[in-house]
């Protein structure tokens, strides 16, 4: 079976004056219809970096420098603008922390959804409706009519970003890459799209790439996670093996520094230090200056290999338990 | 921990509505506009004992960081008093002044709270030079002290804010309140803008400085983990309302009132033993607006056990155990 999305030795630098920032350094990608992929790490680890490269949006001063991005077994890197334009929004689709980045504040929602079914279909005024309402209806918006004849700011933050996510469902696409869309709402409208989301996962058939620097969230809703540091991916692996027993040292930090699984009161397990920036990063694993088990070796880039049914990119992989 | 050392004495806040152009046109034209108010904080009571960290939680827009800045004496209530050891932390006579230096606040975005174009060292030694803590042939000393507490290096007196990150930052913040003294900290959303591994690293400062220093803590966040993690007590805000306190680890095993107990069940776990993904178990409905709250309990139209008496009677705070209050008709 052909993966809905293959991403292969995906790299995007941003040539800035003060030096190139490999954002993007060697990503490497597979998901399948019907299942959620959470792509997590920290802030500037280059998640959405990668996100917006899936979609073909990046511009000035960054560049796709290599890689390729294959969608249902075809390549999207490399496409001209008009192909590029025909495949986005219709066979893969993008939602965003903000919905505003999706909705135009002065058109009413009804509008918004007619505009984006007809710039890939022509249907008639009667299909557009039953359309627009169906898919709101999927999003659990209550009142899906009234919705149609709302403006934006009109509508709640969560139902905001349903209606966002309504718009990227309206023409079945293989894909969808959602970046942080929960990450601004409160925690019981969060549960509600999470919810919505994972249901829409199974019925439609969707594969979701799902960025988010929360592991918790991915914890209940992603399948196989891939954990990025520093524009790479260090591991990579059905969720539950790599939560319950994270191979790579930077995993499992991550991990230990969440509060709320240790006992209450106790020091967290801390990783020291903070992120390198992502300009002359200096050669070998990027975690070193942090890592409690570096050596010598550490000084060249580990690839990222097969340890058990898993990828981590590690010289010293903690050991399976 | 037996003395209350700060007490919220039945306090309220409202805000009346930001007057837009359009109303003040239409209020021009001689038409009826409303004017409608936010109640932030409705009628809260509580107080916090000598040495015990109190975590407060809730949505965004319950009234969290306005009952922390009540609570601090940089927001006058509208109702109601606010006493450290039993005195008034703000001057009741329409002057709101804060009267005492003895309670500190750490904001959540750490590059607003600090002035961008002083150094750190004089960020923090002002306070206490003005306060006359220190003198100024000792500020250089203190500052140095400061720093060094929170993990700082004391070179760094002479930097920019914008030379630090994030979590740098929020040490800085914490080092110039901590400068002061003060009995009581109200730390709002500290940590909330931090990556988790900075997070932890910030969590621990507090719980080392809580340790050695004996401090009292108001501590508000909406990431349960992280209240959890560090509070004795806990308070869940419901749209200006207390619906529950009692101790942390109580509350989160049990808890009773029905929006905590729904609030519990919307958080993700982060599953670390193998049980595969999991159901999310999602509060229905919107969180109602603040400028009309529903009548009776404000959860009553998304809650299921809803009754009659819930839409038109407000319940009060009741207490059901040791230490547990919840503020609900039916909680037991
Ligand atoms: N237009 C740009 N020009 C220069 N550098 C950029 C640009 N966009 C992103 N970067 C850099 O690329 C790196 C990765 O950024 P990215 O936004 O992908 O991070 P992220 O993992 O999504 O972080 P966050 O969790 O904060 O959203 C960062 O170091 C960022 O500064
Ligand atoms: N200065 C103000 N003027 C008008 N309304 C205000 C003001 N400050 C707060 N409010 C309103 O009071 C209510 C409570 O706000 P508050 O900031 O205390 O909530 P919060 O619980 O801290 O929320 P968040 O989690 O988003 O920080 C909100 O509806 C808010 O819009
Ligand atoms: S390769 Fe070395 S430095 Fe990098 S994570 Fe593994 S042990 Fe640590
Ligand atoms: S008072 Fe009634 S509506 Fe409110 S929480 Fe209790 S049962 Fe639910
Ligand atoms: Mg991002
Ligand atoms: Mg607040």
């Amino acid at each position: 079976m052909t993966a809905a999305l293959e991403v292969r030795g995906l790299k995007t630098h941003f040539f800035t004056r003060s030096g190139a920032v490999k954002a993007v350094d060697g990503v490497d990608l597979s998901i399948e219809r019907g299942r959620v992929l959470g792509l997590v790490g920290e802030s500037g680890s280059g998640k959405s970096v990668t996100g917006l490269s899936i979609l073909g949006l990046i511009d000035h001063p960054g560049r796709i420098v290599e890689g390729s991005v294959r969608l249902d077994g075809q390549e999207l890197v490399g496409l001209d603008r008009d192909a590029s334009r025909r495949v986005r929004g219709r066979r893969i689709a993008m939602i965003f922390q903000d919905p505003m980045m999706t909705l135009n504040p002065v058109l009413r929602v009804g509008t918004q959804m007619s505009m984006a079914l007809r710039a890939h279909e022509t249907v008639s005024n009667a299909v557009v409706r039953e359309r627009s309402l169906k898919a709101l209806g999927k999003v659990g918006l209550p009142a899906p009519e009234q919705c149609l004849a709302a403006y934006p700011h009109q509508l709640s933050g969560g139902m905001r970003q349903r209606v966002a996510i309504a718009i990227a469902l309206l023409h079945s696409p293989s894909v969808i890459v959602a970046d942080e869309p929960t990450t601004a709402l409160d925690v019981s409208i969060q549960a509600q799209i999470l919810q919505e989301m994972q249901r829409l996962g199974a019925e439609t058939g969707v594969a979701l790439v799902w960025i988010t620097h929360d592991l918790a969230v991915v914890s209940s809703l992603a399948h196989d996670i891939a954990v990025m540091y520093a524009g790479r991916i260090v591991e990579y692996g059905p969720t539950a093996d790599v939560l319950a027993q994270p191979r790579h040292p930077y995993t499992r930090g991550l991990l230990d520094s969440v509060p709320g699984e240790a006992e209450p009161g106790e020091k967290l397990a801390q990783i020291p230090g903070s992120i390198p920036a992502l300009i002359d990063l200096p050669p070998g694993c990027a975690f070193r200056a942090r890592c409690s088990r570096a050596t010598g070796a550490c000084e060249t880039m580990p690839e990222i290999a097969d340890i058990g049914g898993r990828l981590a990119r590690c010289f010293h992989p903690l050991e399976a338990a | 921990m037996s003395a209350p050392l700060l007490e919220l004495d039945a306090v309220s806040r409202r805000f009346s509505r930001k007057i837009s152009l359009g109303d003040r046109i239409a209020a021009k034209l001689g038409a009826p506009v409303e004017t409608r108010e936010v109640r932030a904080v409705e009628n809260v009571s509580l107080s916090v004992m000598k040495g015990e960290t109190l975590g407060l939680v809730g949505e965004s827009g319950c009234g969290k960081s306005t009952l922390g800045r009540i609570a601090a004496g940089i927001l006058p209530p509208s109702a109601g008093t606010a006493r450290l050891d039993g005195k008034p932390v703000m001057a009741e006579d329409g002057r709101h002044q804060k009267l005492t230096t003895r309670v500190q606040t750490v904001f959540q975005d750490p590059f607003a709270s600090l002035n961008p174009r002083k150094r750190i060292g004089e960020t923090i030694g002002e306070g206490p030079l003005a306060h006359g803590l220190i003198d100024r042939a000792g500020s250089r000393a203190y500052v140095a002290e400061q720093l060094s507490r929170v993990g700082l290096d004391p070179s760094y007196a002479s930097r920019f804010p914008h030379q630090f990150s994030g979590g740098q930052r929020q040490r800085i913040a914490i080092a110039r309140a901590l400068a002061m003294k003060p009995d009581l900290l109200i730390c709002d959303e500290p940590v909330a803008s931090l990556d988790v591994s900075i997070q932890a690293q910030v969590l621990n400062l507090f719980l080392d400085l809580r340790r050695a220093l004996n401090l009292t803590a108001i501590f508000i966040s909406h990431d349960l983990g992280v209240v959890r993690h560090l509070s004795d007590r806990v308070a869940i805000m419901y749209l200006g309302r207390i619906v529950e306190i009692g101790p942390a680890n109580e509350i989160y095993a049990a808890p009773k009132h029905p929006y905590t107990q729904a609030l519990l069940a919307s958080v993700p776990r982060l599953n670390r033993h193998r049980e595969g993904r999991t159901a999310f178990k999602p509060i229905a409905g919107e969180l109602p607006s603040p400028l009309s709250p529903p009548p009776g309990c404000h959860f009553h139209p998304r809650c299921a056990l809803a009754t009659e008496r819930c839409r038109t009677e407000p319940p009060q705070l009741r207490p059901l155990g040791p230490m547990r209050w919840a503020a609900c008709h039916l909680a037991e």
